[in-house]
């Protein structure tokens, strides 16, 4: 009941402020800061105001950007995933139909721990085996009993096992459960085998994360996990390559399948768990949004997401050459999304 | 006999004693727990303050610009417009090479580069903007020197490092240290963390944007919550009767006091930006949304303070044949005026420190324009420390450090105004 003088006074003060000026973005929070870079670089270079951009996580920057079509919505989103067909469904449902996808390049996530201990050598099954919920021994699930590395493979250390990562909201954890978790799970042969036999049955395991406090949800603060690696040697901690490699002074990446996670070993391919970065734009947007076409033109240009762009001192792994022209291409000549 | 008598004294000694150390382990539990808060407040600010203090400081160095008319003015027209969309980054980059005219290979050409912020491409184009006559002359400007090259400088990069492990090079180290020796670098205190907006890189970002959008949160909050929270708290406590009604109303703006903040954005998404199409990111709504917070604060204090007002006073003044809008509006609400200003900016100050409400409704944001008004799309102070702390370059700890001290000196700020109105103008009857 009190309310209502106030919802008036609120709704007085707001009727002149329809209008929208500057282009509005949301998504990942991976992406974040290559998109902020890039719209800063924008906005000073150009007589356009500088894009508003939120971090608000894949999923909710798809759910924003799919809830309408007018103007108050935002015209682009970030994702550390490709889109998803039930997305694609939701947007169409609510009149976005014409989504142009753009790929950026490629993010590799990172199992670090802190420089003054050994440098960790892993595979994706021992990965697998150290933090799923179920684990098979003996032709069995069980829960997972292994608490110290020496215990899955007598070649690692005998610390306990204590891995610091990002909790299930993020597209991180996605990405590693995803590439990392379902990767080791395929080479036990016993999971192979049940992954021909229930597909769910076999994702529902490799997908769960052990919840006995071995694995450690950090928060999606990485910087947090990169300060408790330090305080504590015998933690490994999961976070995205951009991290590592501003901090490369104080912690290393463990190998993965024997391959070290550097840029160039990410950049062709030969590092294990990395995906692909993308953002979506709303084509009805275009012409009506200033700006936009600038900021996809100074997005997919040279200067920022080329071999040497600015984009790449920030920690993003740039397509190679001959994908970032056919994406340029087609970003500019604004192609539509489809999902084969 | 006195024998007994003895016996019950030395009984009645002991009991003594024990109550005796009874009441001293009390103090020293007392004393104990003050200690232990004392020094987690000091461990606090303490490791705040150590890490801010390189967050507001910055290398400089001095260079040499050639202002080639024919690059910057090729017309020759001294247009701004004109002048502003030459190609300063160019500039940089050639006065580099003039530099150091022996590093010819392209990777070193850019590591070089990368010694100097990008913001000194805008330096050069603002000192020429600001005085076109320099065009055809060579300028000597200092400018800012990059994150990395800084900390480095700062000690913050340790370059006793294998050089791989470090982001600045032996190289670069080498080039930097040739400026050190040839007196041309400076540790400036930074002003332009105060003056600028947000931006990506950490020496070029400021919280001037984040003080703006506050300032103009909190007088939206204030001008909403200050005379609705009052005109609430007089009506409770001198016109309306006391019944159930007015009781189930006292009950639910003691609740609201205690609702935690996530469920006011939650609110304020629904309400102002989903029903009513507000804008997003906009102080305006981020005003409402904390005003519906701090409400219940500004009314319970605000009708404390009322009702110290001792009944004496509204019955000399109906007495003498006021109205009971005279007695509120002559006597009671000036009297009580000092508790309600305390009232309500405390609850400003609690306003000043959220962010959970503000998620729901997009100013958590990367906003680089500086708000001009209440309806542009802004962040706050906490927004900034809460964006700031979640970017991966290093140097970013020390401005988050620096500006969580910049609110935290509001913040008491606010607080001491608060205590000295109590202690100025509060009276005791």
């Amino acid at each position: 009941m009190r309310r209502i003088p106030f919802i008036l006074a609120a709704l007085l003060l707001a009727a002149p402020a329809q209008a929208q000026d500057a282009i509005r973005i949301v998504g990942s929070s991976t992406v974040f800061p290559f998109a902020t870079a890039v719209a800063e670089q924008f906005g000073r270079t150009t007589d356009y105001k500088t894009p508003v951009i939120e971090s608000t996580g894949s999923g909710g920057g798809l759910k924003l950007f799919c809830s309408g079509a007018g103007l108050d919505t935002p015209s682009i989103t970030n994702a550390s995933r490709r889109i998803k067909a039930s997305e694609v469904e939701s947007c169409a449902s609510n009149g976005v139909t014409e989504i142009v996808e753009v790929k950026l390049g490629f993010d590799g996530i990172v199992i670090a721990n802190s420089k003054r201990t050994g440098r960790f050598d892993l595979t994706k099954e021992q990965i697998f085996r150290a933090l799923a919920k179920q684990v098979p021994i003996g032709g069995k699930l069980v829960d997972n009993p292994y608490t110290t590395w020496a215990e899955i493979d007598p070649s690692l250390p005998t610390t306990k096992i204590e891995v610091l990562g990002p909790p299930p909201t993020s597209g991180t954890r996605d990405a590693f459960v995803e590439l990392a978790m379902e990767g080791g799970a395929k080479a036990v042969p016993m999971l192979a085998a049940l992954r021909k036999e229930d597909k769910n049955q076999f994702k529902a395991v490799a997908h769960a994360i052990r919840e006995d406090g071995v694995y450690v949800e950090a928060g999606e603060n990485d910087n947090l996990i990169v300060s408790k690696l330090e305080a504590n040697p015998a933690a490994l901690g999961v976070f995205g390559f951009s991290f590592l490699d501003q901090n490369a002074d104080r912690i290393q990446g463990s190998l993965v399948e024997g391959v070290e996670p550097t840029f160039e070993n990410i950049a062709d391919g030969a590092y294990g768990i990395s995906r692909s970065l993308y953002f979506y734009v709303k084509k009805a947007h275009v012409g009506n949004v200033a700006g936009i076409e600038g900021y996809l033109d100074e997005f997919t240009g040279d200067a920022a997401t080329g071999e040497d762009g600015y984009l790449s001192d920030k920690g993003l792994i740039p397509l190679g050459d001959e994908e970032r022209a056919a994406v340029r291409t087609a970003t500019l000549g604004l192609s539509l999304l489809s999902l084969e | 006999m006195s024998d007994l008598n003895g016996q019950a004294d030395a009984t009645a000694k002991r009991r003594l004693a024990k109550r005796y150390a009874a009441e001293r382990r009390f103090r020293l539990y007392g004393a104990s727990a003050i200690a232990v808060a004392l020094l987690s407040l000091v461990f606090l600010l303490g490791s705040t303050v150590l890490q801010a203090i390189p967050g507001f400081t910055h290398h400089v160095v001095t260079l040499d610009f050639d202002l080639d008319a024919t690059k910057l003015d090729p017309a020759g027209t001294r247009d701004p417009a004109e002048i502003g969309r030459a190609d300063f980054s160019r500039l940089v980059k050639v006065s580099l090479r003039e530099e150091f005219p022996d590093v010819r290979d392209r990777r070193e050409r850019r590591q070089l580069q990368r010694l100097v912020s990008t913001g000194a491409a805008y330096d050069l184009r603002d000192a020429v903007l600001a005085d076109p006559s320099l065009i055809g002359s060579r300028l000597s400007l200092a400018v800012p020197m990059s994150d990395d090259a800084d900390l480095l400088l700062k000690g913050e990069i340790d370059r006793d490092v294998p050089e791989g492990d470090r982001r600045v090079s032996d190289r670069q180290v080498a080039w930097l240290d040739q400026w050190v020796a040839a007196g041309r670098v400076e540790r400036v205190f930074w002003t332009r963390f105060f003056t600028s907006g947000d931006s990506r890189e950490p020496e070029l970002a400021g919280i001037w944007g984040a003080m703006v959008g506050t300032f103009w949160t909190l007088l939206v909050t204030l001008l909403l919550s200050f005379p609705l929270g009052v005109s609430a708290a007089i009506y409770l406590e001198e016109f309306a009767p006391r019944n159930r009604a007015t009781d189930f109303i006292e009950v639910n703006i003691n609740n609201l006091a205690a609702v935690p903040s996530i469920v006011f954005g939650l609110l304020g998404l629904a309400v102002f930006l989903n029903f009513f199409g507000m804008p997003r990111s906009a102080p305006l709504v981020g005003g409402v949304v904390l005003a519906l917070m701090t409400l219940p604060t500004v009314i319970i204090a605000s009708r404390s303070a009322v009702q110290a007002v001792p009944p004496s006073i509204r019955e000399a003044a109906l007495g003498v044949g006021a109205s009971p809008l005279q007695v509120v509006a002559h006597h009671v609400l000036p009297l009580a005026m000092p508790g309600i200003m305390t009232g309500t900016i405390i609850g400003m100050a609690r306003a000043l420190g959220e962010t959970a409400p503000l998620l729901m409704i997009g100013m958590v944001a990367f906003i680089v324009d500086i708000p001009g008004g209440p309806t542009d799309p802004s962040a706050v102070l906490p927004v900034q420390v809460y964006l700031w702390a979640d970017a991966p370059e290093r140097a970013w700890v020390y401005k988050t450090s620096a500006a969580i001290l910049v609110l935290l000196t509001f913040l008491i700020a606010m607080n001491l105004t608060a205590v000295l109105l109590r202690n100025r103008f509060e009276r005791r009857w």
